[in-house]
Protein backbone atom coordinates (compact mmCIF):
# COMPACT_ATOMS: atom_id res chain seq x y z
CA UNK A 1 0.00 0.00 0.00
CA UNK A 2 1.48 3.34 -1.03
CA UNK A 3 1.98 6.11 1.51
CA UNK A 4 -0.74 8.24 -0.14
CA UNK A 5 -3.21 5.37 0.09
CA UNK A 6 -2.44 4.97 3.79
CA UNK A 7 -3.10 8.69 4.31
CA UNK A 8 -6.42 8.31 2.49
CA UNK A 9 -7.40 5.50 4.88
CA UNK A 10 -6.48 7.79 7.78
CA UNK A 11 -8.67 10.56 6.35
CA UNK A 12 -11.63 8.21 5.86
CA UNK A 13 -11.30 6.76 9.36
CA UNK A 14 -11.03 10.23 10.91
CA UNK A 15 -14.17 11.45 9.14
CA UNK A 16 -16.16 8.38 10.20
CA UNK A 17 -15.02 8.83 13.81
CA UNK A 18 -15.73 12.57 13.87
CA UNK A 19 -19.19 12.15 12.35
CA UNK A 20 -20.00 9.43 14.89
CA UNK A 21 -18.79 11.58 17.80
CA UNK A 22 -20.79 14.59 16.61
CA UNK A 23 -23.99 12.63 16.02
CA UNK A 24 -23.63 11.06 19.46
CA UNK A 25 -23.26 14.48 21.10
CA UNK A 26 -26.32 15.85 19.30
CA UNK A 27 -28.41 12.70 19.72
CA UNK A 28 -27.81 12.84 23.49
CA UNK A 29 -29.76 16.11 23.58
CA UNK A 30 -32.74 14.87 21.60
CA UNK A 31 -35.88 14.93 23.72
CA UNK A 32 -34.43 17.42 26.17
CA UNK A 33 -35.16 20.44 23.98
CA UNK A 34 -36.75 21.29 20.62
CA UNK A 35 -34.43 20.19 17.81
CA UNK A 36 -33.72 23.74 16.67
CA UNK A 37 -32.65 24.66 20.22
CA UNK A 38 -30.10 21.87 20.60
CA UNK A 39 -26.68 23.21 21.64
CA UNK A 40 -24.72 22.26 18.52
CA UNK A 41 -22.02 24.94 18.69
CA UNK A 42 -19.64 23.23 21.13
CA UNK A 43 -19.99 19.74 19.59
CA UNK A 44 -19.45 21.09 16.07
CA UNK A 45 -16.33 23.03 17.11
CA UNK A 46 -14.99 19.99 18.96
CA UNK A 47 -15.73 17.82 15.92
CA UNK A 48 -13.85 20.13 13.55
CA UNK A 49 -10.94 20.51 15.97
CA UNK A 50 -10.79 16.75 16.46
CA UNK A 51 -10.84 16.21 12.70
CA UNK A 52 -7.88 18.56 12.17
CA UNK A 53 -5.89 17.20 15.14
CA UNK A 54 -6.51 13.53 14.30
CA UNK A 55 -5.66 14.06 10.63
CA UNK A 56 -2.32 15.64 11.57
CA UNK A 57 -1.59 13.03 14.25
CA UNK A 58 -2.66 10.19 11.97
CA UNK A 59 -0.38 11.43 9.19
CA UNK A 60 2.58 11.65 11.58
CA UNK A 61 1.94 8.17 13.01
CA UNK A 62 1.51 6.75 9.50
CA UNK A 63 4.84 8.27 8.43
CA UNK A 64 6.63 6.90 11.51
CA UNK A 65 5.12 3.41 11.15
CA UNK A 66 5.88 3.34 7.41
CA UNK A 67 9.48 4.44 8.00
CA UNK A 68 9.93 1.88 10.79
CA UNK A 69 8.43 -0.87 8.63
CA UNK A 70 10.74 0.08 5.76
CA UNK A 71 13.79 0.08 8.03
CA UNK A 72 12.96 -3.37 9.45
CA UNK A 73 12.32 -4.72 5.97
CA UNK A 74 15.65 -3.26 4.76
CA UNK A 75 17.52 -4.78 7.71
CA UNK A 76 16.07 -8.21 6.97
CA UNK A 77 16.86 -8.06 3.27
CA UNK A 78 20.22 -6.33 3.65
CA UNK A 79 19.17 -3.46 1.39
CA UNK A 80 19.50 0.24 2.06
CA UNK A 81 16.34 1.67 3.68
CA UNK A 82 14.35 3.91 1.34
CA UNK A 83 14.58 7.62 2.03
CA UNK A 84 11.47 8.74 0.19
CA UNK A 85 8.79 6.75 1.99
CA UNK A 86 6.30 9.48 1.10
CA UNK A 87 6.98 9.21 -2.63
CA UNK A 88 4.04 10.41 -4.72
CA UNK A 89 3.95 9.50 -8.38
CA UNK A 90 1.73 10.41 -11.32
CA UNK A 91 -0.81 7.70 -10.43
CA UNK A 92 -1.18 9.07 -6.89
CA UNK A 93 -1.64 12.55 -8.33
CA UNK A 94 -4.27 11.32 -10.79
CA UNK A 95 -6.19 9.48 -8.09
CA UNK A 96 -5.92 12.55 -5.89
CA UNK A 97 -7.38 14.74 -8.63
CA UNK A 98 -10.32 12.37 -9.13
CA UNK A 99 -11.04 12.39 -5.40
CA UNK A 100 -10.81 16.16 -5.21
CA UNK A 101 -13.11 16.55 -8.24
CA UNK A 102 -15.69 14.31 -6.57
CA UNK A 103 -15.38 16.31 -3.37
CA UNK A 104 -15.96 19.51 -5.36
CA UNK A 105 -19.13 18.16 -7.00
CA UNK A 106 -20.55 16.87 -3.70
CA UNK A 107 -19.79 20.20 -2.03
CA UNK A 108 -21.41 22.16 -4.86
CA UNK A 109 -24.64 20.17 -4.74
CA UNK A 110 -24.93 20.16 -0.95
CA UNK A 111 -24.19 23.89 -0.72
CA UNK A 112 -27.34 24.46 -2.78
CA UNK A 113 -29.21 22.81 0.07
CA UNK A 114 -27.50 25.10 2.58
CA UNK A 115 -28.42 28.10 0.44
CA UNK A 116 -32.04 26.93 0.33
CA UNK A 117 -32.10 26.66 4.13
CA UNK A 118 -30.78 30.21 4.44
CA UNK A 119 -33.30 31.51 1.89
CA UNK A 120 -36.26 30.01 3.78
CA UNK A 121 -34.92 31.42 7.06
CA UNK A 122 -34.28 28.04 8.69
CA UNK A 123 -32.92 28.09 12.27
CA UNK A 124 -29.13 28.30 12.63
CA UNK A 125 -29.11 24.72 13.91
CA UNK A 126 -30.15 23.37 10.50
CA UNK A 127 -27.89 25.71 8.55
CA UNK A 128 -24.84 24.84 10.68
CA UNK A 129 -25.60 21.12 10.50
CA UNK A 130 -26.12 21.27 6.76
CA UNK A 131 -22.69 22.94 6.43
CA UNK A 132 -21.12 20.31 8.68
CA UNK A 133 -22.77 17.56 6.63
CA UNK A 134 -21.43 19.19 3.45
CA UNK A 135 -17.88 19.17 4.79
CA UNK A 136 -18.13 15.65 6.18
CA UNK A 137 -19.78 14.09 3.13
CA UNK A 138 -17.43 15.78 0.66
CA UNK A 139 -14.45 14.58 2.71
CA UNK A 140 -15.85 11.06 2.89
CA UNK A 141 -16.72 11.02 -0.82
CA UNK A 142 -13.18 12.10 -1.75
CA UNK A 143 -11.67 9.39 0.44
CA UNK A 144 -14.07 6.74 -0.89
CA UNK A 145 -13.34 7.55 -4.55
CA UNK A 146 -9.58 7.52 -3.92
CA UNK A 147 -9.72 4.19 -2.08
CA UNK A 148 -11.84 2.58 -4.81
CA UNK A 149 -9.40 3.83 -7.46
CA UNK A 150 -6.41 2.55 -5.48
CA UNK A 151 -8.07 -0.86 -5.07
CA UNK A 152 -9.16 -1.06 -8.72
CA UNK A 153 -5.62 -0.39 -9.78
CA UNK A 154 -5.95 2.98 -11.51
CA UNK B 1 -11.49 -6.74 -11.99
CA UNK B 2 -12.29 -4.54 -14.99
CA UNK B 3 -9.34 -3.67 -17.23
CA UNK B 4 -9.66 0.05 -17.93
CA UNK B 5 -6.97 0.01 -20.64
CA UNK B 6 -6.29 -1.99 -23.81
CA UNK B 7 -2.56 -1.42 -23.40
CA UNK B 8 -0.70 -4.60 -22.53
CA UNK B 9 2.92 -4.95 -21.54
CA UNK B 10 5.81 -7.35 -21.08
CA UNK B 11 7.30 -5.72 -18.00
CA UNK B 12 7.12 -8.90 -15.95
CA UNK B 13 9.03 -10.85 -18.59
CA UNK B 14 11.55 -8.05 -19.02
CA UNK B 15 12.13 -7.86 -15.26
CA UNK B 16 12.93 -11.54 -15.10
CA UNK B 17 15.21 -11.26 -18.09
CA UNK B 18 16.97 -8.36 -16.34
CA UNK B 19 18.41 -10.53 -13.59
CA UNK B 20 15.01 -10.86 -11.86
CA UNK B 21 14.73 -7.18 -11.16
CA UNK B 22 12.19 -6.54 -8.41
CA UNK B 23 9.16 -4.32 -8.82
CA UNK B 24 10.57 -2.11 -6.06
CA UNK B 25 13.85 -1.67 -7.93
CA UNK B 26 12.08 -0.80 -11.17
CA UNK B 27 9.88 1.63 -9.24
CA UNK B 28 12.95 3.34 -7.76
CA UNK B 29 14.60 3.64 -11.17
CA UNK B 30 11.62 5.30 -12.82
CA UNK B 31 10.48 7.34 -9.82
CA UNK B 32 7.20 5.52 -9.25
CA UNK B 33 5.79 3.65 -6.27
CA UNK B 34 5.94 -0.15 -6.26
CA UNK B 35 2.13 -0.19 -6.16
CA UNK B 36 2.00 1.77 -9.41
CA UNK B 37 4.38 -0.69 -11.07
CA UNK B 38 2.09 -3.50 -9.90
CA UNK B 39 -0.90 -1.68 -11.42
CA UNK B 40 0.98 -1.10 -14.71
CA UNK B 41 2.07 -4.74 -14.91
CA UNK B 42 -1.51 -5.90 -14.38
CA UNK B 43 -2.71 -3.58 -17.13
CA UNK B 44 -4.90 -1.70 -14.65
CA UNK B 45 -3.08 1.57 -15.18
CA UNK B 46 -1.55 3.09 -18.30
CA UNK B 47 1.47 5.21 -17.41
CA UNK B 48 2.22 8.53 -19.03
CA UNK B 49 4.36 8.51 -22.15
CA UNK B 50 7.28 9.86 -20.11
CA UNK B 51 7.13 7.00 -17.59
CA UNK B 52 6.65 4.49 -20.41
CA UNK B 53 9.86 5.74 -22.04
CA UNK B 54 11.68 5.59 -18.71
CA UNK B 55 10.61 1.97 -18.21
CA UNK B 56 11.73 1.01 -21.72
CA UNK B 57 15.05 2.77 -21.14
CA UNK B 58 15.66 0.82 -17.91
CA UNK B 59 15.46 -2.40 -19.91
CA UNK B 60 17.37 -0.94 -22.85
CA UNK B 61 14.64 -1.75 -25.36
CA UNK B 62 12.34 0.34 -27.59
CA UNK B 63 8.95 1.40 -26.26
CA UNK B 64 7.05 -1.10 -28.40
CA UNK B 65 9.05 -3.97 -26.92
CA UNK B 66 7.48 -3.10 -23.57
CA UNK B 67 4.00 -1.81 -24.34
CA UNK B 68 1.54 -3.08 -26.95
CA UNK B 69 -1.75 -1.77 -28.26
CA UNK B 70 -4.11 -4.04 -30.25
CA UNK B 71 -4.62 -3.33 -33.93
CA UNK B 72 -7.96 -1.66 -34.73
CA UNK B 73 -10.27 -4.03 -36.62
CA UNK B 74 -12.15 -2.03 -39.30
Amino acid sequence: MSFREKLTWVSAAVWVLVIALYLRAVAAQLGTAPVADIAYQRPILIAMGTMIALTIAGSIVTAIVTAAGGAISALRSGRQPRRDIDREDERDARIGRRGDATSFHVTSVLLLGVLALVLVGAPYFWVANALFATLALSGLAAAAVKLVEYRRGL
Amino acid sequence: MARPTKVTNDIRTLRFAADEMTQAELADRVGMTRQSIVAIEKGAYSPSLEVAFKIARVFGVPLEAVFHYPEEVP
